[in-house]
């Protein structure tokens, strides 16, 4: 089984400062930590998985700056093959990152295509959709669970309220997969430095035959704080008396 | 006139509530464009859930084939794109729901249109689609600009919308040829699969203490569920705590696990990503507990505790056995 998946590396936000850039079109990010996506580092250990189960091989792609090789090492660590680093457009939007990984997906047959369900900055989802359709395979979104048999992927797929459903694809497709589909597995700093010297290749844009030149789909007009609406009363004091505002409020309110 | 294109989402016989979310939204939009807004009903033997929408949609476009019994974006898409090929509705709105995250890129791709998905808000300005949407974990919101285009695509978040309400009159329903031919076997629908009903159901309870990421890992996870315990309370969870198999499926509250109104909810260590709050923001009353100031969580909170929890806890356990 030859498998693609295709990772982002992101800004992890969860609890660091925000702070807006000067022209407002984006956060200030020099002070944030970078990682891989959450949802595609479920991807590609499945991907792992699913290569220690059929065989074969697994390759990650992303397209990004030099700075997201460190990301790629992380997936050679996990148990991916080879790594692809796609130059970086000066501007992009979900549509020209499907154009720009289609491409470079075109040129080798994989079995199956991976991404994550959606990266954890921008919360699109487009991607692994856009991409099946543009290179004209099935696709299914949002699964927490991959079988495969012969020439066909049975999978779940995370409906609203715990409801799944399964869905039988035909071979080659697209998954987008969904966090907590598989236990993720400690990655060493052995196998990290090992990774170091698997094979990473580097794509200029050029070489991807997109053109630059078209408007993007969307662009950014600004960003801003959500307004502020009614916030939580905080409780003030030393822990002790906190802890006695909050039983309070919980013996009043529970009646 | 123009149409604004509103996808009903159903599934098992009933029609889910972003469906008239986005009737409403769509009416606006519409009407921003001297437009109508058509309800557009994909299924097999729907003529219930048409009369339904008829009461809330000026138009209902219905296409009914065996083969859009059960949701599958290949055939859905097929459908949808010959209907937007025909009618060239300016705006097609789909819900941003398993379905909608299924289809409607996709879609997109296929027709040529540009999209924006996870919408909380959309206007037309200048002609052109603009749309506010909600990013780095519930921290910043975007305003988002789409290109100049003959028709765009949308997927709106629910919960963000209300949804209209029946009005007094009864809209028409129009029935269209489906234009689907053979079986398609790249993609099949197999089955839903409910969610078992095992241990405890936390969707009972008056009491709720929830826990998120940021206890760091599952060992404060006994103290806390003796605090429940002692206040006549259950434990639950947050979805990162299930994908890291610190507590089971059956604790989390979340769009993909149980909606729950207790009497109260503590959270301790969540940070309120909208896929969390949107499942308990019906709590009567809401504690927060989180060393994060900025976390979403406090905007949806009555109550808050900005402390890290180790701090705050252990003598919480001691106060409530006390109260017991």
């Amino acid at each position: 089984m030859n498998i693609a998946v295709c990772v982002k590396r992101i800004p992890k936000t969860a609890e660091a400062d925000i702070f807006i850039e000067k022209d407002g079109r984006d956060i200030k990010k020099d002070h944030l930590v970078f990682t891989l996506n959450d949802w595609d580092g479920y991807a590609v250990r499945e991907a792992a998985l699913l290569k220690e189960k059929y065989g074969g091989t697994v390759t990650v792609l992303t397209i990004g700056s030099e700075e997201s090789k460190e990301v790629l090492t992380r997936c050679l660590a996990m148990g991916a093959d080879r790594a692809v680093r796609i130059e970086e457009p000066p501007a992009q939007d979900s549509r020209l990152i499907s154009k720009i990984l289609a491409q470079a997906l075109k040129a080798q047959p994989f079995d199956l295509i991976l991404t994550g369900v959606q990266a954890e900055d921008d919360n699109c989802g487009q991607i692994g959709p856009s991409l099946a359709q543009m290179l004209g395979l099935p696709h299914a979104a949002i699964v927490n669970r991959v079988e495969i048999s012969g020439n066909m992927a049975r999978v779940k797929r995370e409906l609203e309220g715990g409801i799944e459903e399964a869905v039988d694809l035909k071979l080659p497709a697209v998954l987008t997969i969904q966090t907590g589909i598989n236990e993720p597995k400690y990655v060493s700093l052995a196998a990290i430095l090992d990774a170091e010297d698997k094979e990473t290749e580097e794509v200029p844009l050029e070489k991807t035959g997109v053109a630059l030149d078209q408007p993007l789909d969307a662009t950014i007009d600004q960003v801003f704080f959500p307004p502020a609406g009614k916030m939580a009363e905080i409780l003030k004091g030393t822990p002790e008396e906190v802890v006695m505002q909050l039983t309070e409020i919980v013996r009043k309110k529970k009646g | 006139m123009g149409e604004v294109f509103v996808l009903v989402e159903h599934r098992q016989g009933k029609i889910r509530d972003i469906t008239f979310e986005m009737l409403q939204a769509g009416g606006t939009l519409a009407s921003q464009r001297e437009a109508s807004s058509t309800a557009v009903l994909l299924g097999h033997n729907v003529k219930n859930l048409a009369e339904e929408l008829a009461t809330r949609a000026s138009k209902v476009l219905v296409v009914d084939d065996g083969q859009l019994k059960h949701f599958n974006s290949i055939l859905y898409q097929k459908v949808l794109s010959s209907l937007i090929a025909r009618h060239q509705p300016l705006l097609t709105l789909i819900g941003h729901t398993a379905f909608g995250m299924d289809l409607a890129p996709s879609l997109s791709v296929e027709i040529g249109f540009p999209l924006v998905t996870d919408c909380i808000d959309l206007s037309f300005e200048d002609g052109r689609l603009k749309a506010t949407r909600s990013i780095y974990g519930g921290k910043v919101n975007v305003k988002v600009f789409l290109k100049e285009s003959q028709g765009y695509a949308a997927t709106i978040r629910p919960g963000i919308f209300s949804p209209k309400p029946p009005s007094g009159t009864i809209g028409g329903i129009i029935i269209e040829p489906s234009p689907l031919k053979g079986a398609v076997d790249l993609k099949k629908f197999i089955e839903y699969i409910e969610a078992p009903l095992t241990g405890e159901d936390i969707t009972q309870a008056e009491i709720i203490v929830s826990v998120g990421q940021g206890i760091g890992g599952p060992e404060p996870i006994p103290m806390i569920e003796e605090v429940a315990r002692s206040l006549g309370g259950v434990l639950a969870c947050s979805r990162p705590v299930v994908d890291r198999n610190w507590l089971p499926k059956e604790r989390q509250v979340g769009i993909s696990g149980k909606t729950v109104k207790p009497k109260i909810y503590i959270a301790i260590g969540i940070s309120g990503a909208f896929q969390h709050v949107t499942a308990m923001q019906g709590s009567e009353t809401i504690i927060a507990i989180n060393k994060d100031p900025r976390a979403p969580i406090f905007g949806v909170a009555d109550y808050g505790i900005v402390d890290d929890f180790q701090n705050v806890i252990p003598i919480l356990k001691e106060r409530a056995k006390r109260m017991k």
